[in-house]
């Protein structure tokens, strides 16, 4: 008789819940008539997404103490929980913006995917050791490539997932080669058993903690690997770019911080320094490359690599700090891109094309109500005060601050006065039209068609944001029992 | 509580008026009665207030984010009561005059031009270095939107460059507010002590000196004052401009007195130069806007002069200082706005000759032109007069500039006025171009009243600025937790 691992039922739960809503999804598209197909499918994806998330609230309360569960390949504890709240959330606003994306084709396909890869994300958040870490990896990524190249009757889609693919399977390569070669020197699957087991000086122990570094800064989207991300979030459909630019970034950034930590602590000295230049990189890239850019998508996705360098900034403080930085620092970002990206989805299906700096101009008088959520959306990605991307920021910079590190947070703050160019250029397109025309003007042929479901979502953003800013000790007692369970 | 209050009523009402679907007028009407509600919670306030104490008075402290020690700590003393009433004041004259004019988009509007007075209100009542921070951005945020929507032709072009500015000025402030905070482990200005970090001071100073503005930091300031709304620009030039000197009071002086020692002399100088270079673009400008703003960022210099004596002559003239260039410069805005409003224009060449058959605006120019120019006995005078008193301790040639800088200010105030009234008239100024009317009187006359009052007795603001032991002392005995 073999003998068969104690599962923890209740630690799988989270990814069992959004797993159950892809089978049926799936099963729904073959079955249910085709005109309720999509009212099923967001009406389970929810169900499946809101129980995750509800579950990993349970997880969270029940995991004061760190456990390793089915033969240490999942580690369940409140770091794992939060994150992967966080990112069932995120689904959940992702689907309430896609209900209305008029898609006539794949429709149950496409929640199903999408579906997938948040529960790829939700374990790989958890994942304990070096399989089960790259098992997600590609779990959610597979996922993804198939999401991005969803619009076939787009070229510009099928470019992005056939990009997204090659790029993106090169980096879980270097991953997989990474995790090779430490588990040659080591002889040791498991974070905390590499961590035990260390053979610290073999070069190619050294070798391989930089291949997963860079594997994963491939899904983070750091400088400088970043080069699929602008091409990827142009051409995959709205909705999914949304759920990239947000889930995506949790999910690679808490398990870089938990590996690194973990698995790695002896070698902080070098990892913490390859962080922090791959936050530099990302900082000075992103923030430049934005200010260039015009259409939309592209603008938001340099954003989203300039995010990822001041995120990683968090990561390199190495510290408790830096770790409910991190944490809280995802929360107001999450909101403000789901929502900006929510923006620019009924931009997009209002014209016809795709959004422009040029094509977006007079948004905000036409449909006041998204013309103040982006507008939020930007101040709170530029760090402007009354919004939590300033607190994220702040507390970022003081995290890195204590550490010892003040030449970051020079840094930072110049690549945050940079990046005011490009965000208030988009509220400056949202409500200032330029040459005589005073913002007066109505859009021609009647009001554009609303949707609730996607300005629920655009408000539950608008909400998040500013109220992580009034309400920020909740959320960083919160981070702080998260940040908790990783050994500092 | 009430200075909580005192924040809260505005930011609220903005939020109302934004919400309300109110028509046009009934939506200027609510905020105008936002506005002068909170003018009486000011002035009510003024009940109970114990001027004389060295206590904070209507303090209010709470815990906010625990890790990084910030709380939210806001309370009022003496000076910082008088620049919560100038922000209040103008603003709501400012309220008033968008709804006399009537402004497309009225809800969004008069929401943010009541933003704009909440944060003003925060700004001066902040006693914690992040609440500062806070509403210290938060002003951009409005300004940014007023100037840029309902500005005038080249409005992009201002508010960009107004940002970029403040921005990078405030950005380098927040490393230092970082630097300094971490390093104390709180961010309460009541105890966070002092630092002889020369760095954190110049990110400091760096922010105001863009805010204020010192010569060189004043790219913005033409274009922003030119291009706002008229009652924006008096709000800008008015009351933002003072949110450097609630900085440099409050935060500079008390907190980093070896760096003070140390740049004193580059600070004085950098403000005498304002002064003396602004009085002479100011005579050189084509319009009345122009002058304004120049004339203004001159009486900046002038008061960081006074501030930077760090004596008790040089901190209430300073202060009572900022009150009347506050009010004159309001004044004047709003008064530009009204003539642009008959004629189209502002520009000299085009003006002249309209005090023929309008004596009510020809007073009113004639007046608020008096006081810019400090013509003796006037409240300005006494203002500036402590400021050059003060500021000669530190040395007669800093107070020789103020001294021939008066002189350019009456050049500058004197060629205006008869640029506007005299002369001959001009293309611009139709025979039938009314006087002002009553409405327009209800906004400027409580300005000149208050003058007038400050001129009759400027003791009610010098003496209740700082406790009775004086400025500098006062200052002295804020260091807190100091370290080594």
């Amino acid at each position: 008789m073999i003998d068969t691992p104690s599962v923890d039922w209740l630690a799988l739960s989270p990814t069992l819940a959004i797993l159950a809503a892809t089978g049926l999804t799936l099963l729904g598209a073959v079955i249910v008539p085709r005109a309720s197909e999509r009212a099923f499918s967001v009406a389970v994806s929810l169900a499946g997404l809101g129980a995750s998330a509800a579950l990993s609230g349970v997880v969270f309360d029940r995991s004061a103490d760190p456990t390793a569960v089915v033969v240490q390949s999942m580690t369940r504890d409140r770091l794992g929980a939060l994150a992967a709240i966080v990112i069932a959330l995120v689904g959940v606003a992702v689907v309430l913006v896609s209900a209305g994306d008029g898609r006539r084709s794949h429709v149950g396909e496409f929640y199903a995917l999408l579906c997938a890869a948040a529960g790829g994300m939700v374990f790989f958040v958890s994942s304990g050791n070096l399989m089960t870490m790259f098992l997600a990896l590609e779990w959610f990524s597979i996922s993804l490539y198939v999401l991005c190249a969803l619009d076939t009757h787009r070229r510009q889609s099928l470019e992005a997932g056939l990009k997204y693919l090659i790029v993106g399977s090169f980096g879980s390569g270097i991953l997989l080669f990474g995790c090779a070669l430490v588990y040659g020197a080591t002889g040791e699957l498991g974070f905390k058993a590499i961590q035990e087991a260390t053979g610290a000086d073999d070069p190619l122990f050294v070798t391989g903690m930089a291949m997963i570094l860079a594997g994963l800064a491939f899904k983070v989207s750091a400088a400088p690997f970043h080069m699929w991300t602008p091409d990827v979030y142009q051409g995959a459909p709205t909705t999914v770019t949304a759920f990239m630019a947000a889930a995506t970034k949790v999910a690679a950034l808490v398990l870089m911080l938990r590996i690194l930590v973990t698995a790695f602590p002896e070698q902080a000295e070098i990892w913490s320094v390859a962080v922090a230049v791959l936050a530099v990189c990302s900082l000075a890239i992103g923030n430049l490359a934005a200010i260039a850019q015009t259409d939309l998508k592209r603008l938001l996705a340099y954003s989203s690599v300039s995010h990822a360098g001041f995120l990683l900034i968090a990561v390199a403080a190495n510290s408790t700090a830096g770790t409910e930085a991190l944490l809280y620092y995802l929360v107001p970002y999450c909101a403000a891109t789901v929502g900006a990206f929510a923006v620019v989805a009924a931009r997009e299906r209002e014209q016809g094309r795709a959004v422009t700096l040029a094509s977006l101009e007079g948004l905000g008088w036409e449909r006041p109500f998204l013309g103040v959520c982006m507008w939020w959306f930007m101040l709170s990605m530029a760090g402007f005060p009354l919004t939590g991307g300033f607190l994220g920021k702040l507390f970022v910079f003081s995290a890195i601050y204590e550490a010892g590190w003040w030449w970051l947070v020079v840094i930072g703050v110049l690549a945050t006065a940079l990046s005011l160019a490009y965000y208030l250029n988009v509220v400056r397109a949202l409500y200032m039209r330029s040459g005589e025309v005073r913002g007066d003007l109505v859009v021609a042929g009647g009001s554009p068609p609303r949707d609730l479901l996607l300005e629920a979502a655009a408000g539950a953003g608008l909400v998040v944001t500013i109220g992580s800013f009034f309400f920020v000790q909740p959320l960083v007692d919160l981070a702080s029992d998260a940040a908790a369970s990783l050994p500092f | 509580m009430l200075t909580t209050l005192l924040i809260v009523v505005p930011l609220a009402g903005a939020i109302l008026t934004w919400m309300l679907p109110l028509s046009r007028e009934s939506t200027a009407g609510f905020a105008l009665l936002v506005a002068l509600a909170e003018v009486g919670l000011w002035l009510g306030s003024a009940r109970n207030f114990d001027f004389g104490s060295d206590a904070q008075q209507y303090s209010a402290n709470r815990e906010w984010f625990d890790q990084l020690g910030i709380s939210y700590a806001v309370g009022l003393y003496g000076f910082q009561y008088w620049l919560v009433g100038l922000a209040v004041v103008v603003g709501a004259c400012a309220v008033g005059y968008g709804a006399w004019v009537g402004r497309e988009n009225a809800r969004a509007y008069f929401g943010l031009l009541l933003f704009l007075v909440g944060a003003l209100v925060g700004v001066f009542a902040a006693q914690d270095l992040i609440v500062f921070y806070v509403f210290f951005e938060a002003m951009l945020i409005p300004i940014y939107v007023l100037v840029g929507v309902w500005g005038g032709p080249q409005r992009l072009k201002a508010t960009v460059t107004f940002v970029i500015y403040t921005m990078v000025g405030s950005l380098l402030m927040l490393a230092s507010i970082i630097a300094f905070g971490i390093s104390q482990g709180t961010f309460l200005l009541s105890e966070i002590g002092t630092s002889s970090n020369d760095w954190i001071f110049l990110g400091f100073l760096a922010a105001f000196a863009v805010k204020a503005p010192l010569f060189p930091f004043h790219g913005w300031l033409r274009l922003a004052y030119t291009e706002a709304p008229p009652e924006v620009g008096a709000i800008l030039s008015g009351v933002v401009s003072k949110a450097a000197v609630f900085g440099l009071v409050w935060i500079v002086l008390p907190h980093f007195p070896e760096p003070v020692e140390d740049f004193r002399t580059l600070v004085l100088a950098l403000a005498a130069g304002t002064l003396a270079y602004g009085s002479i673009l100011a005579f050189r400008q084509p319009d009345i806007r122009g002058v304004v703003a120049y004339s203004s960022m001159a009486q900046m210099g002038l008061i960081v002069l006074g501030i930077f004596a760090v004596n008790d002559l040089g901190l209430d003239g300073a202060v009572l200082h900022s009150v009347n260039h506050g009010l004159v410069s309001a004044g004047f805005f709003l008064l530009a706005g009204m003539i642009e409003t008959r004629t189209g224009t502002g520009r000299f060449s085009e003006l002249g000759g309209m005090a023929k058959g309008r004596p009510v605006l020809a007073t009113l120019v004639l007046t608020l032109g008096m006081f810019t120019l400090a013509v003796p006995g006037s409240t300005n005078f006494a203002g500036e007069f402590a400021i050059l008193s003060g500021v000669f301790d530190r040395g007669w040639g800093y107070a020789a500039v103020g001294a021939a800088a008066m002189v350019l200010a009456a050049l500058y105030a004197l060629r205006m006025i008869s640029a506007i009234l005299h002369e001959r008239r001009g293309a611009a100024v139709r025979e039938d171009a009314g006087d002002l009317v009553g409405n327009e009187l209800m906004l400027l006359v409580p300005l000149v009243a208050i003058l007038a009052v400050l001129t009759a007795w400027p003791a009610g603001i010098t003496d209740r600025s700082f406790p009775a032991d004086g400025g500098a002392a006062f200052i002295a005995s804020q260091e807190g937790v100091s370290t080594p």
